[in-house]
């Protein structure tokens, strides 16, 4: 929590992606495989977008990926002036899916930033109810 | 499925008399403008027109115009609508729901004219509570507008391919050779590979030479079919081939970001739909809202294998002299780019098949043309000829 009114965008849940939301307030990153095809993905959502069932379960995610690409954004966001150039990525899940987020623990340089480099996903409590899943390079 | 080949043709065209910045014109007087010229390239009154498409609302143009037509469409899925559009407005008037029908557009996209107060695509606003899917998984992490969004995966492209970062911006370079002999086009000085790295740094990989302008303007086509075209004094510019396909709303979750599946798809059915093939293709405009797109768009249509696009523009293989000149009017990092450009890369594809384009490419009879909306939420193909059937 800072001090400052939080000035960057504030994710509200909806039926379908509440679980992911407030797994992520115990810092655990959960995603969904569909129990009719087994296939596992992201974003959550009510249907399997493979085969449509409705059949689905949360699971906890093992939070181990890699750096599948990137952008460095050199012209922030409102809320993100501070950080400005930050790398807006994208993270390759050990489990298949892809989601996007920000690089912390690291300085967002293309030197920094190799393709295909371990990532571990770690939590920013950023409002008493919101906590948003980043990614770190992950410890050796 | 009927195919829509030979069935309809272009036969009026035009932009709007002003292009780049027109602080005096909204976004829907720009689209007027453009319809007039496009009514008077083709020597008709406004009692032709049956049919109106716009992603401005048709009831608003019908009724400025004093319009009451018999069909519309508003498929509003970004800047490739108008191609989206004109493939519908094409469907319309095969099947006789129309005879005549007009899709216009216009934006003041620098000006902002009666515009919102914010740019196109997705981005974030501070503070700003959103349980839409980009705004619950995307906005949360800062990106501001197409220039962070569009190249997510074009890092992943050059790592997978082996493609440079010279190469990348070897686009803008090629783009720059036609504009310079285009006098309505924004940006028309050449410049050289170095000149594109040394330029600012707007969203890495992209420098500011690799992303679009930002302009106001407009344009409008009119269709009809076949038959009637004849009874036009404009050369007609017939329909060949047309696809059209969506993605994702969210760039992030692709179902690969090296290729655009929405390209693959609509370019597929504009060929079957030709019948022709890539080396039947005289002149190609793929909608460069940033420089990855003309790379991804040689790829995905089929013009050249995976990972040789960005040496295949480096050669020069798309400039003036090379063998698929591509971007003729400088495309939306040099001519103009209003936000939706779409609109502007069907109007060089129309003149240069009329063989009337500021910087024309010798005998062309076949043109391509492909359009994205969003980043890469949609996509669509139109083929156009002027030979008859």
């Amino acid at each position: 929590m800072t001090a400052e009114p939080y000035r960057k965008p504030i994710p509200v849940p909806t039926p379908e992606t509440q679980p992911y939301w407030d797994k992520a307030r115990e810092h655990e990153l959960w995603i969904q495989r569909c129990l009719a095809c087994a296939h596992i993905f992201f974003y959550p959502r009510r249907h399997c977008p493979q085969c449509l069932s409705e059949n689905l379960e949360w699971f906890k995610a093992s939070g181990r990926g890699t750096l599948y690409s990137y952008v460095i954004n050199h012209r922030p966001a409102p809320g993100f002036e501070d950080e400005a150039p930050y790398a807006i990525a994208i993270v390759q899940m050990e489990e298949g899916p892809r989601m996007m987020t920000n690089i912390v623990g690291i300085e967002n340089t293309p030197e920094n930033l190799v393709l295909d480099m371990a990532l571990e996903v770690t939590f920013d409590d950023v409002l008493p109810d919101v906590t948003i899943p980043k990614w770190k390079p992950a410890e050796a | 499925m009927d195919s829509l080949r030979y069935k309809v043709a272009i036969v009026g065209a035009a932009e709007t008399t002003d292009l780049g910045v027109v602080p005096d014109m909204s976004a829907q007087q720009l689209a007027i403008d453009a319809a007039i010229n496009a009514m008077a390239d083709c020597g008709i009154g406004k009692d032709r027109i049956d049919g109106i498409a716009s992603t401005v609302s048709p009831a608003h143009l019908a009724h400025y115009m004093g319009i009451v037509p018999r069909w519309v469409d508003n498929t509003s899925v970004g800047g490739t609508s108008f191609l989206i559009q004109v493939r519908h407005a094409a469907a319309a008037i095969a099947s006789g729901l129309c005879e005549t029908a007009l899709v216009t557009m216009g934006q003041s996209g620098r000006s902002r004219v009666g515009e919102g107060a914010g740019g196109s695509g997705g981005g974030a606003t501070g503070g700003r509570r959103d349980g839409s899917y980009p705004g619950q998984f995307e906005s949360i992490y800062g990106p501001v507008g197409p220039a962070s969004l569009f190249g997510m995966g074009v890092l992943r492209y050059m790592k997978e391919t082996g493609t440079t970062h010279e190469q990348l911006a070897s686009v803008p370079v090629a783009q720059r050779r036609w504009s310079s002999r285009v006098p309505r086009a924004m940006m028309r000085d050449l410049i050289t590979v170095d000149d594109v790295l040394d330029s600012r740094m707007i969203c890495y990989p992209f420098h500011l030479f690799e992303c679009c302008l930002v302009t106001d303007g407009g344009g409008a086509l009119i269709l009809t079919s076949a038959e009637r075209a004849a009874d036009f004094p404009t050369k007609p510019v017939y329909i060949l081939g047309t696809g059209e396909s969506v993605e994702t709303p969210i760039v992030s979750q692709m179902y690969d970001l090296t290729t655009s599946a929405a390209f693959r798809a609509s370019s597929r059915d504009a060929f079957a739909e030709a019948r022709i093939s890539h080396s039947d293709v005289d002149h190609l405009m793929v909608y460069d809202a940033f420089a990855h797109l003309p790379i991804y768009g040689l790829e995905d249509l089929g013009f050249v294998g995976r990972g040789e696009a960005g040496a295949y523009i480096e050669e020069g293989n798309t400039s003036p002299g090379g063998k698929l000149p591509m971007n003729t009017n400088g495309g939306g990092l040099s001519y103009t780019h209003t936000g939706m450009y779409g609109m502007f890369a069907m109007q060089e594809s129309v003149r240069q098949v009329r063989g009337e384009a500021a910087h024309q490419v010798p005998d062309v009879q076949v043109s391509f043309c492909q359009g994205v909306g969003g980043m890469f939420m949609a996509a669509a193909s139109l083929i156009f000829t002027n030979q008859p059937p």
